[in-house]
């Protein structure tokens, strides 16, 4: 019992991460109906920016902050760089330009940094915390994860810019009409998923190791989750990136051995999908491809 | 008489084509014979991959799983049973139809980004599969299964290359025959209705599901002929030749070379062949970073791809020729 | 003076146009309407007025010419557009749909009054405002979309067919409101609509299109009396 506690614990943590990734994937999908392939090597990046700084003695929360600073601009940078010129270009070439990004990402990254596996050091200390069943450490990434959900919350629900960016998601032409600058909206959008990103980078680099092709796996993983949760929906991503991370605990831990767990996982989020093609809390779809 | 002459036109481009496609064989090096006949390999399966995602809309980021159990039939069938490698393409292919169309069913209930995260898993859960160790007597396990290359029949005086690469070249000619011949036919229109306006399609009395079950199905033989083709061809399978990265590359081929396009299967072909070694030459040290940076490129001065460039260009050409004196012509 | 001032206005979608060469204007303070039958241009005159076409021609809004000018920077100029299908944000709540229509306002306090003012107009909208628009009626609808214009506290307001689709009385309820809001906020207004006979009541000035041109224009009750528009647009 108290493994299997243990069990659904750290799946918690790692399933927070995945849930931070899926709703930066929401956040780009909602005004652009697009989802972003290359989104885990941005986030692999940033977390080697920051693994970067710390290497060169800047404190860790220093480089928390930088790098999230950072990698938002280099989200406005990339959208205005790159998206906007395939705004209006079928799904599936904005699918490649993705992949493009991706294999960029990945390929740099192993350039300045090398292949080799890296040690992401955590702020929180890794002994237990309130007996066996989580660590600080593991504590600490799901802390993280949820004030970050929850600051994102209250920007959308609160501040003005909050409430532009959530019109020109839901109508651009209507956000237009209203005097809202619709493409600086979609750039910042993509800003905030990038800053977003980076910090499930730098939590899951602590739990696992630092290396380029670190969030691939982790990527499919939240791309999953935000299409369980329902791909519009912000909640629903944030439930079905816990449920995942349960899930594919779980399966590892006592179905299948680590070999075989993403195939499975992958196979039950279909199965669920086939019964509710929209996701668990999605609504009406409209096919785009 | 415009429509006449366009297509006579077509019709000695193809000739042209062809010709210099046979000819290829006995004038490049037998290291560029082999790069090419995997360009041919290439080009069966982006066509079965058009036909589904260009023109029936049904995307598919898993058809290196398709590709990768036609190259295991083929392969299993040599090693095990003994048969010969000309007689593993069809049956690679009916498999394959087989499974795609099993696929194709659940398929049914899921569109657009969630059928591409089904066919992604799909891509990604091959390499494991064929890795099972429930399967290593038959799939050789992570060792995978050598092949013996073909010999040319009848004593013809060809190296084995040659051999195999012409054997290629004419099944992908019919390959292309039979793509093209569905597309004109009531099958095509369906798929193309069913892709455009899929309620009006289902009002029209076409029966939507089965066409697009079908085309799942056809889409996959295309693949696993070509895989059967690939295994032949490489003389070798083992499951990390299949990976996910597959996948893409067809998927990247389909929209380099032109979606709903049959010639742009070998502008496809020829990119996802060609463009990561000349990507390797330019930068050892970040060769898939120029890999992305010539996508990028194609994307932008090419968006509806090669074949629709070339397709523009034409255009083009034809209509200044028209202005500059010419026949008048209609607009078209 | 009027505040709009259109002269050989050519506008359409991808290559071929749909308005051949409209001059009209817009008198400043008054309701100016536009009638034509379904497929004249109406809609298409209203989104080029407000950038969301391109155009060629000339557009003066209060002197400054904003032909081709992106939409953003027209709507800060001070025109709001009510559009064809009230372009209501359907996830937001009537609340927050007022408050994007006066987004790009940094006076507060007249902000809040101006939620007071639209509050005392439609009382439904205050009932309502908490409720996602997405659940209003299509009456409330409208009049959402016309408080969310009135928000950005326009000097010029285009209404696309604010009638379509609504019952006679709920109609006559807004175009009531339309005038008093017209007379008490000084708020010009073009009004274009399939409607002739509600539009000609309550405009002062009217023009007719058909298949984007200007066939016939004049005070209200002038266009009222023509026979052709009698018998093609108001059926007697
Ligand atoms: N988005 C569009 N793309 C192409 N043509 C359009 C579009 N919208 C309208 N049209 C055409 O423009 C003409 C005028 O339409 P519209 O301005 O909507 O007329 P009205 O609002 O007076 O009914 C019609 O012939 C219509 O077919
Ligand atoms: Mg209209």
């Amino acid at each position: 019992m108290e493994a299997f506690l243990h069990q659904v614990l750290a799946g918690l943590a790692n399933g927070a991460v995945y849930a931070s990734l899926a709703l930066a994937l929401v956040m780009i999908y909602q005004s652009t109906h697009h989802i972003n392939f290359a989104q885990g090597e941005m986030a692999m990046f940033s977390t080697y920016l920051a693994w970067a700084m710390i290497n060169a003695g800047v404190p860790y929360w220093l480089a928390f902050v930088s790098t999230v600073l950072a990698s938002f601009v280099i989200g406005v940078v990339i959208e205005r760089a790159v998206i906007r010129r395939v705004a209006n270009a079928p799904v599936l070439t904005v699918v490649v330009v993705f992949i493009a990004l991706l294999v960029i990402f990945n390929s740099v990254a192993g350039w300045i940094f090398s292949y080799t596996i890296k040690v992401f050091p955590s702020p929180f200390p890794s002994q237990p915390l309130f007996g066996p069943y989580i660590s600080t450490h593991e504590a600490g990434v799901v802390g993280i994860s949820v004030l970050v959900l929850t600051l994102l919350y209250l920007f959308f629900r609160f501040t003005p810019l909050g409430l532009a960016m959530r019109a020109t998601a839901e109508n651009p032409v209507s956000a237009r009409l209203a005097g809202i600058r619709v493409g600086w909206m979609l750039a910042l959008g993509w800003g905030l998923a990038a800053a977003i990103g980076a910090v499930a980078g730098m939590m899951i680099a602590s739990i696992v190791y630092l290396d380029p092709n670190m969030l691939s796996g982790v990527l499919l993983y939240a791309i999953a989750a935000a299409l369980l949760g329902g791909i519009d929906n912000p909640f629903g991503a944030v439930v079905g990136g816990l449920a995942i991370g349960v899930l594919e605990n779980l399966m590892g831990a006592y179905v299948v051995g680590t070999e075989l767990k993403l195939t499975v996982a992958l196979a039950v989020i279909i199965g669920v999908l086939i019964f509710r093609p929209t996701g668990l809390f999605g609504r009406a779809f409209v096919t785009r491809v | 008489m415009r429509g006449m002459e366009a297509d006579r036109a077509r019709w000695i481009l193809i000739a042209v084509v062809v010709v210099a496609a046979c000819a290829l064989p006995f004038v490049v090096s037998s290291y560029r014979v082999f790069q090419f006949n995997l360009v041919l390999v290439y080009s069966i399966v982006l066509i079965g991959l058009n036909l589904l995602t260009g023109f029936n809309g049904q995307i598919s980021l898993g058809h290196g799983a398709f590709y990768a159990i036609g190259a295991y039939v083929a392969a299993i069938l040599m090693h095990h049973a003994g048969v010969p490698y000309w007689a593993t393409v069809p049956a690679a292919g009916l498999t394959c139809f087989v499974a795609g169309c099993l696929f194709g069913l659940p398929a049914l209930r899921l569109h657009g980004h969630y059928l591409a995260l089904a066919t992604f898993a799909l891509g990604v859960a091959m390499p494991q599969i064929l890795k099972y160790q429930g399967l290593e007597h038959w799939t050789g396990g992570v060792q995978g299964i050598v092949i013996s290359k073909p010999k040319p029949p009848l004593g013809l005086p060809l190296t084995q290359d040659q051999w195999l690469y012409l054997f290629t070249l004419a099944i992908a000619l019919l390959m292309f025959w039979i793509a093209w011949n569905l597309l004109r036919g009531r099958i095509g229109r369906a798929m193309v209705a069913i892709r455009d306006h899929p309620i009006a399609a289902e009002a029209m009395g076409i029966n939507v599901a089965a066409v697009k079950t079908l085309t799942f199905g056809v889409s996959a033989l295309y693949a696993g002929v070509g895989g059967a083709l690939g295994a032949v061809v490489v003389q070798f399978v083992a499951p990390d030749s299949f990976v996910a990265l597959l996948s893409i590359s067809f998927l990247i081929g389909i929209v380099i070379g032109g979606l709903a396009s049959i010639s742009g299967a070998i502008y496809g072909a020829l990119f996802i062949q060609f463009v990561p070694n000349i990507a390797d030459q330019i930068s050892r040290a970040a060769p898939w970073a120029v890999y992305g940076l010539f996508l990028l490129a194609f994307v932008f001065l090419m968006p509806t791809g090669v074949a629709g460039f070339l397709r523009l260009a034409w255009a083009r050409l034809t209509a200044r020729r028209a202005a500059a004196g010419g026949p008048i012509r209609e607009p078209r | 003076m009027p505040v709009l001032e259109v002269s050989d206005l050519h506008a359409g979608y991808g290559r071929s146009d749909v308005l051949h060469g409209l001059s009209f204007s817009v008198e400043d303070g008054g309701i100016t309407t536009v009638l034509g039958a379904n497929g004249a241009g109406k809609t298409t005159l209203l989104r080029a007025l407000c950038g969301l076409l391109p155009v060629r021609g000339s557009i003066v809004l209060a002197g400054t010419q904003i032909a081709g000018r992106p939409t953003e920077a027209i709507v800060r100029l001070g025109v709001a557009h009510v559009p064809d299908g009230r372009g209501t944000f359907l996830n937001l709540s009537t609340e927050e749909n007022l408050r994007v229509g006066a987004i790009t306002r940094r006076d507060r306090a007249e902000v809040a009054r101006d939620f007071e003012r639209i509050y005392a107009y439609f009382p439904r909208l205050k009932e309502r405002r908490h409720q996602q628009a997405g659940t209003l009626s299509g009456g409330e609808q409208q009049m959402l979309a016309i408080s969310r214009a009135l928000m950005l506290r326009p000097r010029l307001l285009l209404l696309d067919e604010p009638s379509f689709g609504l019952a006679p009385l709920v109609v006559q309820d807004i175009f009531r409101i339309m005038r008093t809001i017209n007379a008490e906020q000084k708020v010009s207004m073009l009004l274009v609509e399939q409607n002739a006979s509600l539009a000609l009541d309550l405009a002062n000035t009217a023009y007719l299109l058909e298949t984007g041109r200007v066939v016939m224009s004049g005070p209200a009750q002038e266009l009222r009396r023509a026979d052709n528009v009698r018998q093609a647009y108001l059926g007697y």
